[in-house]
């Protein structure tokens, strides 16, 4: 199953950090996402465009996690030469990581 | 039970002005505040006022002023804005004259300074937060440093009597939190309460992202009525809990899901959000549905704020050119990898002097690299773009002329070709004592 289908999501920037919000459509299954979407997995998917560490934050209270992603957007939204300087997709990318569980 | 309604008229320097006017005309509300300063545009705008001593401000201040300031007059609305960017003054001179030209009369416009701190970190010693390297090896291309002020200037001039305040940088949830020190009497040492107008200001400060905006994903997370987007209304009661709502009948939506979404928004370690005014706990925040429109929000909780105060430094990093070319149908992506072999090898044959270069097919790979991006389709059509830095403006042009330059020397069919060319002013930041940051307020009265 995608990420997709269990979690919203949305990224914002500072320098050359990105954050991405993992959030449940259905805070009951907060504990699946908890346990699936792990820092090592996440800083594995991005391990194209992420040079640094992958940090995680859980925020059960609303069911949702934060992912801090270390040198991730190409030196820097003032100075990166990426097409997409404040990498504001990046959570649409995550949105395809497969989660291992049947639909 | 005595409530404070705040609109939030603006999310970014370009932000659309109609959502500001359906505020002040239908929303209740009894501050207006137009959050405008990103990252850089302060030091653009400090380079724009080297030019002419009377420039600096936001560029949209002069129509934003037009569209809402004879409303909110006749209302009693108080406007709060960082729409100042490098000259705060000459922002406030401006307002007076669009009011007089309004024919308002029994109005007063508080400018904030002291955030630029310029000749504080070009004298010091301090250490770029993003790098580890002293400030002074970027020295001499420093065009801006600006401290991130808090509440305090904004409640002195609400104490003053201010209608409207006009700000360079200050950290952006104190523009939304500073009514409601001067309203309630919050203390500024109460941490909880600060943590909790954290709270408010960072769901306020980027407008439409908690109604609706920026969180559309079809057959997902739909959201009716965009293109009439409505803006948010924050209404706090004296203990600091409130509610998102906005407009009704304005398009777009409050939800649980839009506010969870903001709430994480450009926040990293969420139960220490870092802010001139407060460390801000978010971990105990909870959102519940009053009705359709109208979420509860409490759980806000602070800690004391730090010693130091975050300074934003723009500097002239480097220069960047670049250009862009369309091909389309059979073959395209074939034609789009040529042209991308053809300009980087020509670049190094006529001697273009780059530090970096970037090659991209736009619907291919340009944004999340081969690995993210890898698909059994084959697209219609695609867009190959170049991108380099330089130590110049003139090497700079000269990467996006040879994209252009494909369209009778490279392959077959590309067409649609764009080039520009840029100095990056880029931002590093560094921590500066308390005691060196200074503010002053000046006032224009008519």
């Amino acid at each position: 199953m995608k990420l997709r289908e269990l979690a919203h999501s949305r990224t914002g920037d500072k320098g050359n950090i990105s954050n991405i919000s993992v959030i449940a459509h259905d805070p009951a299954q907060y504990p699946i996402l908890e346990k699936y979407v792990t820092a090592e997995v996440v800083k594995e998917f991005f391990a194209e465009i992420v040079k640094g560490d992958v940090i995680r934050y859980t925020l059960p209270s609303i069911g949702a996690l934060n992912f801090v992603l270390y040198s991730a957007l190409g030196g820097g939204v003032t100075r990166t030469l990426s097409l997409d300087a404040h990498g504001k997709g990046l959570s649409s990318a995550l949105m395809n990581l497969e989660i291992p569980l049947e639909e | 039970m005595r409530t404070i309604r705040i609109g939030s008229g603006a999310g970014y320097s370009g932000d659309r002005i109609e959502p500001a006017v359906e505020l002040v005309e239908k929303g209740d509300i009894q501050y207006l505040i137009f959050e405008c300063l990103a990252e850089r545009t302060i030091a653009i705008a400090q380079q724009a006022k080297m030019k002419d001593p009377n420039a600096g401000y936001d560029g949209l201040l002069a129509q934003r002023m037009e569209a809402v300031l004879l409303g909110c007059k006749k209302k009693g609305i108080k406007i709060i804005t960082n729409m100042g960017a490098a000259n705060s003054i000459a922002g406030a001179q401006k307002i007076k004259e669009i009011a007089q030209q309004l024919g308002i009369s029994g109005l007063k416009i508080a400018a904030v300074t002291g955030d630029d701190v310029v000749n504080v970190v070009r004298d010091g010693e301090y250490t770029i937060l993003e790098t580890g390297e002293k400030l002074s090896t970027i020295k001499d291309n420093i065009v801006s440093a600006n401290a991130y002020l808090g509440t305090r200037p904004i409640v002195e001039a609400l104490r003053d009597d201010a209608d409207v305040i006009i700000t360079g940088r200050v950290a952006d949830p104190a523009l939304f939190m500073a009514p409601l020190l001067y309203e309630f009497n919050w203390s500024e040492e109460n941490w909880n309460i600060m943590g909790q107008g954290t709270v408010i200001g960072h769901l306020l400060e980027c407008a439409g992202q908690i109604t609706g905006g920026y969180f559309a994903d079809p057959g997902y997370k739909d959201v009716q009525g965009l293109a009439r987007l409505g803006f948010p209304i924050a209404e706090v009661q004296e203990d600091g809990t409130f509610v998102i709502t906005k407009v009704p009948g304005s398009g777009g939506k409050v939800t649980l899901a839009t506010c969870k979404e903001q709430l994480l928004y450009e926040i990293h370690n969420p139960a220490a959000y870092i802010t001139p005014d407060v460390v801000a706990d978010f971990t105990g925040v909870t959102f519940t549905q009053v009705r359709e429109n109208e979420i509860q929000v409490t759980g806000g909780k602070g800690q004391p704020k730090t010693e130091s105060l975050k300074v934003s430094i723009g500097y002239v990093d480097s220069y960047m050119g670049e250009g862009q070319i369309s091909y389309a149908g059979p073959g395209a992506v074939n034609r789009g990898k040529l042209a991308l072999e053809i300009v980087e090898e020509r670049l190094n044959l006529i001697g273009v002097l780059y530090q970096e270069l970037k090659l991209d097919l736009i619907g291919i790979d340009s944004l999340h690299g081969s690995n993210l991006s890898k698909t059994d389709h084959e697209p219609y059509e695609v867009r190959a773009r170049v991108t380099g830095r330089t130590q110049n403006m003139k090497e700079a042009v000269r990467i996006g002329n040879e994209v252009e330059t494909l369209y009778t020397n490279g392959p077959a069919g590309g067409g649609g070709a764009t080039k520009s060319a840029k100095q990056v002013v880029a931002m590093v930041s560094a921590l500066v004592p308390r005691s060196l940051i200074n503010y002053k307020l000046h006032y224009e009265v008519i």
